[in-house]
C-alpha cells in the first residue's frame, strides 16, 4: 500500500500491535486445543497452563467419537453441504446464464426478483418455510436440511455478473459448433467460470457447514444432526463439565474448514472477499 | 404474389413459430427450476410472513383467525420484546463500530509492510472460518469464572475476573466481544480489497505533493478513497449483527433474566418453542424491517457510488 | 460449396432499423467482403447469415437450401470471430475437435469413458484426430495443439480460430473482422494467408471488415454497406475507380477523395467556381452537384501538364504538406470553393512546393466523378470510357 518500507521504529510498533491482536484472536483456539489434550484433573485447576503434564488426547478424542455419534454428525455435515452446493450449481447456473446471455420474456422481472431476494436473510422466511415443510411432512429429513438452500439468489446474481463478462462471441461460436443452450451452460460456461464457481463454493460450504439456525429448527433426531448441532448436543449431554472431550469435539468440527483454509488461504480470502463485496 | 409464394410464406411463418417456441423452451428449461424455487422458498414465504403476522396462527392448529394488528400491539406492549429490541440495537451499536474500526486498523497495519503479512492475515481471518457454534462452546470455557483462560489471565496480572455469561450487567457485552472477535477478520479482508484497489500512483502523487508521512498519506489518499468502502462495510456488518443468534441460543438462551435476549432469539423461541407462528411472524417483520432498511440504503445509496472494478 | 442468396433481409433492434431490404447474390467459391463503417449493419448481416440472429423479413438460401429456420450448426457454415472465441478451458486440439465431436457423436457417446465400451466411438475419435492434425498441418501449427488459448499469441489464436472453422469443412466461411485485434504487421501477413486459404479451399468466403485495405486486397467482390443498405457490390477496382454513390467514393481510398461543390450549366458541363468542366450528360441548368476526384488523379499545373495543356485547373494556395516518403500530399486551399484539395505528388519534388505558394490544381475531366445532390453518380460517357480502359 505504501511506496516505501516503514522505518525501524514504526515497523517494530506495527509488529507489537499486531502480535497482541493476533494473540487475542488465536487465544480461544489455543485454549481449545490445549484443553482437548488435558485430563479432567488438569482442566479444572485455577492455573494458566497450556501444555498438559499427563497427555489425555487419545482419551478425549476417543470420547468425542464414542460418547456421541460424532462420525455420523460429520458425515451428515459433508452430505448436506455437498448436496446443497451441487444442487445450487445445478439450479442456479443455468438461470444465471439465461439472465446474462439470453433474451426472453420476463427476464427483467426475474432479475428484479433476484435483486430483491439478495436483501432477504433466511431468518425472515424461516417460519413459512418451516410450516410448508411441516405440511409436507418433511420436517426432520435431509430434504428439509437441503431443499430450501438449493435456490441461491446470491449464487444466481454472482454467476450472472461473471457470465456478463464472458464474450458473446464464445457463446455464438459454440452455437455454430452445434452446442445446445443447455450444453453451453455445462460445456462452456461452467469451465469458463471456475474461479467464480470456486469462490461461490467456498462461500456456500463455509455458510452451510457452520449453519446452526436452520438445522436447529428442522432437525429433531440425532441421526440427522449436523456438526454444529452435534457440538451443542454434546455440551448439553455432558452438562458442560467434561471439558476435555467437549473441546476435542469442537476441534474436530472446526478442523475440516480450518485445514482447508490453511491449505488454500489465498483462495479462501479471495472467495470470501469476492462474495462479500458483491453481496 | 403467386400461390407458390403464399404457400412458402406460410411455411416460413410456421417455421418461425417453431423456432420461437424452441428458443422459449430453452429459456424456460434454464430458468424454470430456479424460478419455481424462488417462488416457493422466497417470494411465497415473504408474502406469507407478512400475512401470518396479522393472524393468530399456531403451528399445527386447524384454523386461524385474522386479528389485524393485535400481534403488533401485543409485541410493543411486551416487556420481553422491548428488551429484545433494545438488546439487539445495543449489540449492533457496539459490534459495528468496534469491528469496523478494528478491521480497518488491522487491514492498514497488516498492509503497511510485507513483513509477516500473510501470517497476520491468516490469524485475524481464522475466526471467520471457524464454526461459530463450536467456538461459542470454546468461549464458554474460556470465560469460565473459575477455570477459564480469561479470568486466569486477568488474575495473573492482578485484576479480578467476572462471571461473564451469568452477570446480567455484563452478558450482552460479552456477546458483543465474541461478535467483534468473529467479524473483525471479515471486515479486515473487505478493507484489504479496498486498499489494493487504490492506485499506487496516487501515493506517489501525494508524496510529490508533499504528503510524505504515513499519517498525511492516510488522510490525503487512503481515507478519502476508502470512505465509500467503509460505509459499505458498516452496512453489511450491521446487517450481519442484526442476525446474532447462534452463541446466545447455545450459551444463555437469552438469559440470565432476558439480559441477552435478541430479536432472532425471541423469534425462534416464540415460533419454534411455543409455536406461536403469528406472533413470531410479527417479530420477524420487525427484524426484516431493520435488515431491509439497511440493505435498501446500501443498494440505493452505495451501489451507485462504490466501484470495485 | 455453395452460393449464398439473400433476398430482402431486414432487421430492427427496437426502434433502430439496422438492415433495410438487403439483397445480395454471392457466387459459389467467391471471396466477398462486406465493407462499411462501424454500425452500418454489416456484422448483423453476417450474424443473420450464420443464424445467430434472426431477420425480421427476407430469405436466405445457402446452396440449394433455404436456411431461414435452420439452427447455426445446421447451416453448413463456419465462423471466425473478431475475439477468436476460443474455448479457454480446452487445448488447441480440443478447440479444433469440438465442432467435430458435436457433429459426429451423440451426447451419450461424448460422455467421458464411453469410448472404452465402443469401438465405433474410438473409430470416430481417430477420424476426428486425423482431421484435427490435417488442419493443424495445413496451418502449420502442429506444435500448438497441446497448448491452451491463454498461452498463445494473438496471431496464433487467430490461426487456431481459422483452423476450428476449417475442420468442419463448411460450405461457407464467415469471418467477422478477424484481423482487427492484430498488430499492423501481422495483419498484412494474415491477409495474404487468408487469401491463400481461400484459394486452396475454394469455398465461399464472406468477410466483414471496416478496413478498406483488407477488402481491396483479398476480395473477388466487395459490398460497401452504409446505414443498413448495400450501396455497391462490385470488384475492388470498380469500387475504387467507379463508385456509384458519393458515400462509397468517400469511404474508399486514402487520403479521402476530394469533393468539390459545383452547379450544372445546362450546356453539358458543370461549373466549379468559374471553371467549366465538360460533362457528357444532359442535365438541367442550376442543379447542385458534387465533383469528386482522387488525390492521385489530380496534378499541379506546370508539373503534371503544362499550363494551357487543356487540363482545366483551379487556383489555390499551398497550406500544408504531408511527406509520407512514398507519397507527397499537398493540401491546397481553394478560396473560390471554400474547400481544401489534396494533391498527390512525387516526394522528390518537395522543394518545388514551398508552403504558401500559389498553385494551379488540375481537374482532369476523364478522372473526375460527378454525383447529384442525393449522392447518386451522374455518368458521363467520358468517364465511363475511362473506367473501362
Amino acid at each position: 500500500m505504501t511506496t516505501r518500507e516503514l522505518g525501524p521504529i514504526a515497523g517494530a510498533l506495527r509488529h507489537i500491535i499486531l502480535m497482541v491482536g493476533a494473540a487475542v484472536m488465536i487465544a480461544p483456539f489455543v485454549w481449545m486445543v490445549a484443553t482437548s489434550l488435558k485430563p479432567q484433573g488438569e482442566i479444572l485447576v485455577a492455573e494458566l497452563r497450556f501444555l498438559p503434564e499427563r497427555w489425555a488426547a487419545l482419551h478425549n478424542y476417543t470420547m468425542a467419537f464414542t460418547r456421541v455419534p460424532m462420525l455420523r454428525f460429520l458425515l451428515n455435515g459433508v452430505l448436506v453441504t455437498a448436496a446443497i452446493f451441487a444442487l445450487q450449481i445445478l439450479v442456479n447456473l443455468p438461470c444465471a446464464y439465461a439472465l446474462a446471455k439470453l433474451r426472453f420474456r420476463g427476464r427483467n422481472a426475474l432479475f428484479a426478483v433476484v435483486l430483491l431476494g439478495l436483501l432477504i436473510p433466511l431468518h425472515a422466511t424461516a417460519i413459512p418455510i418451516y410450516i410448508l415443510l411441516h405440511m409436507l411432512d418433511l420436517v426432520n429429513s435431509y430434504t428439509a436440511l437441503v431443499l430450501p438452500f438449493t435456490i441461491s439468489v446470491f449464487g444466481i446474481f454472482l454467476m450472472r455478473q461473471f457470465f456478463m463478462s464472458v464474450p458473446n462471441d464464445l457463446i455464438d461460436a459454440a452455437r455454430i459448433d452445434g452446442v445446445s443452450e443447455i450444453g453451453i451452460v455445462w460445456r462452456i460456461m461452467l469451465p469458463t467460470a471456475i474461479p467464480a464457481v470456486t469462490a461461490f463454493g467456498i462461500f456456500s460450504v463455509v455458510a452451510h457447514w457452520n449453519d446452526y439456525f436452520w438445522p436447529l429448527i428442522v432437525v429433531r433426531t440425532k441421526d440427522l444432526y449436523t456438526p454444529p448441532l452435534g457440538v451443542a448436543f454434546f455440551r448439553l449431554n455432558d452438562a458442560g463439565t467434561e471439558y476435555g472431550p467437549l473441546m476435542a469435539a469442537a476441534t474436530i468440527v472446526i478442523l475440516p474448514l480450518v485445514t482447508a483454509f490453511l491449505l488454500a488461504q489465498r483462495r479462501f480470502i479471495e472467495g470470501v472477499t469476492f462474495t462479500g463485496l458483491k453481496r | 404474389m403467386t400461390v407458390g409464394n403464399l404457400a412458402s410464406a406460410a411455411d416460413t411463418v410456421e417455421a418461425d413459430r417453431q423456432r420461437d417456441w424452441r428458443e422459449a423452451l430453452a429459456a424456460m428449461a434454464l430458468v424454470g427450476p430456479a424460478t419455481a424455487l424462488i417462488v416457493v422458498f422466497l417470494i411465497g414465504p415473504l408474502v406469507c410472513i407478512a400475512l401470518l403476522s396479522l393472524t393468530d396462527y399456531q403451528l399445527g392448529a386447524k384454523a386461524l383467525r385474522f386479528v389485524g394488528l393485535a400481534n403488533y400491539a401485543e409485541m410493543f406492549g411486551d416487556r420481553v420484546f422491548r428488551r429484545s429490541l433494545e438488546n439487539t440495537l445495543t449489540y449492533v451499536g457496539v459490534v459495528v463500530p468496534l469491528s469496523v474500526f478494528l478491521g480497518l486498523g488491522a487491514a492498514l497495519l497488516i498492509e503497511a509492510s510485507a513483513s509477516l503479512r500473510g501470517f497476520y492475515r491468516t490469524i485475524f481471518f481464522l475466526p471467520v472460518m471457524a464454526t461459530l457454534i463450536a467456538m461459542a462452546v470454546v468461549w464458554e470455557f474460556v470465560l469460565h469464572p473459575q477455570f477459564g483462560m480469561l479470568n486466569l489471565a486477568l488474575n495473573a496480572i492482578g485484576m479480578t475476573g467476572q462471571d461473564w455469561l451469568h452477570d446480567r450487567k455484563i452478558v450482552l457485552f460479552t456477546f458483543c466481544g465474541i461478535g467483534v472477535w468473529q467479524s473483525l477478520g471479515f471486515n479486515m479482508v473487505l478493507f484489504m480489497a479496498g486498499l489494493t484497489s487504490i492506485p499506487r500512483d496516487l501515493y506517489e502523487a501525494a508524496e510529490v505533493d508533499g504528503a510524505g508521512q504515513a499519517w498525511n498519506r492516510f488522510w490525503t489518499v487512503t481515507w478519502p478513497l476508502l470512505g465509500p468502502v467503509t460505509l459499505f462495510v458498516v452496512v453489511i456488518s450491521a446487517i450481519r449483527s442484526f442476525q446474532v443468534f447462534d452463541a446466545i441460543q447455545v450459551l444463555t438462551k437469552g438469559g440470565p433474566n432476558r439480559a441477552s435476549e435478541v430479536l432472532l432469539y425471541t423469534m425462534y423461541s416464540e415460533g419454534f418453542e411455543y409455536f406461536r407462528s403469528g406472533y413470531a411472524a410479527a417479530v420477524t417483520m420487525v427484524f426484516l424491517a431493520f435488515v431491509l432498511a439497511l440493505a435498501l440504503f446500501k443498494t440505493w445509496f452505495l451501489d451507485r457510488r462504490v466501484h470495485y472494478g | 460449396m455453395a452460393q449464398v442468396e439473400l433476398t430482402g433481409i431486414a432487421k430492427s433492434f427496437g426502434e433502430v432499423r439496422v438492415l433495410r431490404d438487403v439483397s445480395l447474390e454471392i457466387r459459389d467459391g467467391e471471396f466477398v467482403t462486406i465493407l462499411g463503417p462501424s454500425g452500418c449493419g454489416k456484422s448483423t448481416l453476417l450474424r443473420i447469415i450464420a443464424g445467430l440472429e434472426r431477420q425480421d423479413a427476407g430469405r436466405i438460401r445457402i446452396g440449394a437450401r433455404t436456411v431461414d429456420t435452420l439452427r447455426p450448426n445446421e447451416r453448413d457454415i463456419a465462423m471466425v470471430f473478431q475475439s477468436y472465441a476460443l474455448y479457454p478451458h480446452l487445448t488447441v486440439a480440443g478447440n479444433l475437435a469440438l465442432p467435430l465431436r458435436m457433429r459426429l457423436l451423440s451426447w451419450q457417446q461424448r460422455l467421458p469413458g464411453a469410448r472404452w465400451f465402443s469401438p465405433h466411438i474410438r473409430a470416430v475419435e481417430r477420424d476426428i484426430n486425423r482431421r484435427v492434425s490435417e488442419a493443424a498441418a495445413l496451418l502449420q501449427m502442429e506444435t500448438l495443439l497441446p497448448r491452451k488459448p491463454a498461452q498463445l499469441s494473438g496471431g496464433q489464436k487467430q490461426r487456431v480460430a481459422v483452423g476450428r472453422a476449417m475442420v468442419r469443412e463448411p460450405r461457407v466461411f464467415l469471418m467477422d473482422e478477424p484481423l482487427s485485434n492484430l498488430d499492423a504487421e501481422l495483419r498484412v501477413h494474415m491477409r495474404a494467408e487468408i487469401a491463400q486459404l481461400h484459394r486452396r479451399l475454394g469455398v465461399t468466403f464472406i468477410y466483414v471488415t471496416h478496413d478498406q485495405a483488407e477488402a481491396m486486397t483479398m476480395s473477388d467482390r466487395v459490398v460497401v454497406m452504409m446505414d443498413g443498405q448495400p450501396l455497391q457490390f462490385s470488384s475492388p477496382g470498380a469500387i475504387y475507380s467507379d463508385p456509384v454513390d458519393l458515400r462509397v467514393a468517400r469511404f474508399v481510398g486514402s487520403p479521402r477523395i476530394n469533393t468539390l461543390p459545383g452547379v450544372t450549366t445546362g450546356r453539358r458541363s458543370i461549373d466549379l467556381a468559374g471553371l467549366e468542366l465538360p460533362f457528357d450528360v444532359a442535365l438541367a441548368a442550376g442543379e447542385r452537384v458534387t465533383v469528386a476526384i482522387r488525390p492521385a488523379a489530380t496534378g499541379v499545373a506546370g508539373q503534371h501538364g503544362l499550363p494551357g495543356s487543356g487540363v482545366p485547373g483551379l487556383s489555390g494556395r499551398l497550406v500544408h504538406r504531408e511527406n509520407l516518403g512514398s507519397d507527397l500530399f499537398l493540401h491546397a486551399r481553394i478560396d473560390a470553393l471554400d474547400t481544401t484539395v489534396i494533391v498527390r505528388q512525387d516526394p522528390s519534388a518537395i522543394d518545388a512546393f514551398p508552403l504558401g505558394m500559389q498553385l494551379q490544381v488540375d481537374i482532369p475531366v476523364d478522372q473526375a466523378l460527378a454525383f447529384n445532390s442525393a449522392g447518386a453518380r451522374i455518368r458521363s460517357r467520358v468517364v465511363a470510357r475511362a473506367a473501362a480502359s
